[in-house]
């Protein structure tokens, strides 16, 4: 699909068709005190050399390498194939073509998008992706109330859940449902007893992050139990997806919805979005959960193809009694995670998070070693707190890093909290100078 | 396709559900009309026994390979069993819906409600008018 800008000539043919003499007559129409009477206050253009080197020079100025910061979104080598596949003209669209007489190969990466994301969390079913974590894991707050017929509204989450996830959750379940904290103690992980007590037969769902914020593994089986004991939906959002390449599976411990942030796989920080989110569950639930869903078939000759389907549940069908509100996805990206992915494969993607763990656990014990102890007892990915200094910030500027994010943004009561994330762009060096520099 | 037929012993509304008596309980399904609009039924969502329906309400949908619809409550009362099968067989609706295809069963709040629903003379006449 091409896309060209008006000429000149366009715009005059236009407006002779309309029968109006100028841009300024069309628009007469706008009181002339909102129109603006002046050019726009901006710089003159610069030519492209001189574009080039102004860009350069604000670039200088960000620290070099990848920051110690996950929360959320994750930096993490793109190959360059990525990209370069990314542009191909059938791919490279905000919009994703969707007719299955001219989008096979589209529509069959969507498919094996899902596939990968099945896998992953160790589903039966997925969707075409999600616009990200924070919004995958309200869309499954309501689909845990569908799946109770409506009966239920309490949905009851983890406070070590991403802050901003809690956030959209409560924007999405603001008007007739009840959204319940639970604590978390000493080793970082929800707190259990809390949970249990927290979960009633009002509850339609509970939401565990997984790892967590703190970048925790949760007792995923655990809270599991206590959600499905009480007839609630199991839900665990993952925000560091990396780490499937490691952890068990949530379907394997006994979750009935998996959802998450995908940016890890193919997608840069893209300065925080946007983000990839997305959306696995049981089969039994199929037809409530939602979103677009790519499905494979056959053709007259016998010959597989793929279409989209399950579309009745969706807004151009249904309208106000669609499924869930969301009647896209983030396609591009999908297909940048689904490429990544492909080219990992089963053993790149567990060499990757094994990497990812094994760095972050020598930047754990160093620092550790130097006076710069854990904040939580709990187990790791590639994420961890630690109690820093009061001018950790400054003095990782000042060493010419960046990242760390100082908990008390979120949680006031974690005022020494510094949360960092360490991954396979972070070598032996440049965690020394880490180290170094906070303690 | 057959001629759609609407069996005289039966009730029916302007949503094109139907309703029999079975003693002081009604069975509820959708009409031959229903079905046949639908085309191929893939799915049907159906109340839990001891849920309570709502003349005119939505008690559940069934889905089509180009729709779905809400199935609308002839009458009030409590389902007292529903049609289990139709989850692994929906086609049924298609092939059987006064039989095999139906969906609820229930015991009316109100016993007067069945004979104030619309008879299969008055009911054809309308699909008529509809069609």
């Amino acid at each position: 699909m091409r896309y060209f800008p008006h000429t000149e000539s366009d715009i005059q043919e236009m407006l002779q068709k309309i029968g109006v003499q100028s841009l300024d007559q069309l628009f007469s129409t706008i009181p002339s005190n909102l129109r603006l009477d002046r050019p726009l206050a901006v710089e003159p253009a610069l030519d492209e050399r001189a574009l080039m080197d102004h860009l350069e020079e604000l670039a200088s100025k960000q620290p070099k390498g990848a920051p110690f910061l996950g929360a959320g979104a994750y930096p993490h080598h793109v190959p360059p194939s990525v990209d370069q596949l990314l542009m191909r003209g059938e791919l490279y669209t905000a919009y994703t073509p969707y007719q299955p007489e001219i989008a096979q190969g589209t529509l069959q990466i969507t498919f094996e998008f899902q596939t990968f994301v099945t896998l992953l969390t160790g589903l039966e079913v997925a969707n075409a992706s999600m616009y990200d974590g924070a919004s995958a894991a309200a869309e499954a707050a309501l689909m845990a109330v569908r799946i109770s017929r409506e009966k239920k509204t309490k949905v009851v989450v983890s406070r070590a859940l991403h802050p901003e996830y809690l956030d959209v959750i409560r924007t999405y379940l603001q008007e007739g449902y009840e959204v319940v904290e639970v604590g978390f103690g000493p080793d970082g992980r929800t707190d259990l007893a809390a949970l249990e007590a927290a979960v009633d037969e009002n509850t339609a769902g509970v939401l565990i992050g997984y790892p967590n914020f703190f970048g925790v593994v949760e007792d995923l089986a655990a809270a599991a139990k206590i959600a499905s004991d009480k007839g609630a939906i199991a839900i665990s959002c993952t925000a560091e997806a990396l780490s499937f390449g490691l952890l068990q599976a949530p379907g394997a411990l006994g979750l009935d919805i998996a959802v998450g942030e995908m940016q890890s796989f193919g997608n840069g920080l893209n300065f925080g979005g946007p983000g990839l989110g997305f959306f696995a569950t049981r089969e039994k639930y199929l037809r409530l959960f939602p979103g677009r869903v790519a499905g494979a078939t056959v053709d007259r000759n016998g010959d597989r193809g793929f279409v989209l389907t399950l579309s009745t549940r969706e807004q151009h069908i249904r309208r106000e009694k669609a499924t869930s509100n969301i009647c896209t996805n983030h396609g591009l990206n999908a297909t940048a995670a689904t490429i990544h992915l492909s080219m990992l494969g089963k053993h790149g993607l567990r060499a990757l998070a094994l990497l990812n763990y094994r760095r972050a656990r020598y930047a754990r014990e160093q620092l550790a070693a130097h006076g710069v102890a854990p904040l939580f007892t709990g187990p790791v990915f590639n994420e961890f707190a630690v109690r820093a200094p009061a001018d950790a910030q400054e003095r990782i500027v000042e060493a010419g890093l960046s990242g760390g994010l100082p908990l008390r943004r979120y949680f006031p009561e974690l005022e020494d909290g510094l949360l960092l994330c360490v991954t396979e762009l972070h070598d032996k060096s440049r965690i020394d100078a880490l180290v170094a520099a906070l303690s | 396709m057959a001629e759609l037929t609407y069996p005289a012993e039966l009730r029916y509304t302007k949503d094109h559900e139907w309703a029999r008596k079975d003693g002081a309980n009604v069975v509820i399904g959708i009409s031959a009309f229903a079905q046949d609009s639908l085309g191929d039924v893939v799915y049907v969502e159906l109340p839990e026994v001891g849920d309570t329906i709502t003349a005119g309400d939505s008690f559940g949908v069934v889905e089509s390979t180009k729709a779905v619809s809400e199935l609308i409550a002839p009458l009030s009362g409590k389902v007292v069993e529903r049609n289990d099968s139709l989850v692994d067989s929906p086609e049924t609706v298609n092939s059987d819906p006064y039989g095999a295809g139906w969906m609820i069963k229930v015991e009316p709040s109100d016993a007067g409600a069945f004979d104030k629903l619309l008879d299969a003379a008055a009911y054809t006449q309308f699909t008529e008018e509809q069609g």
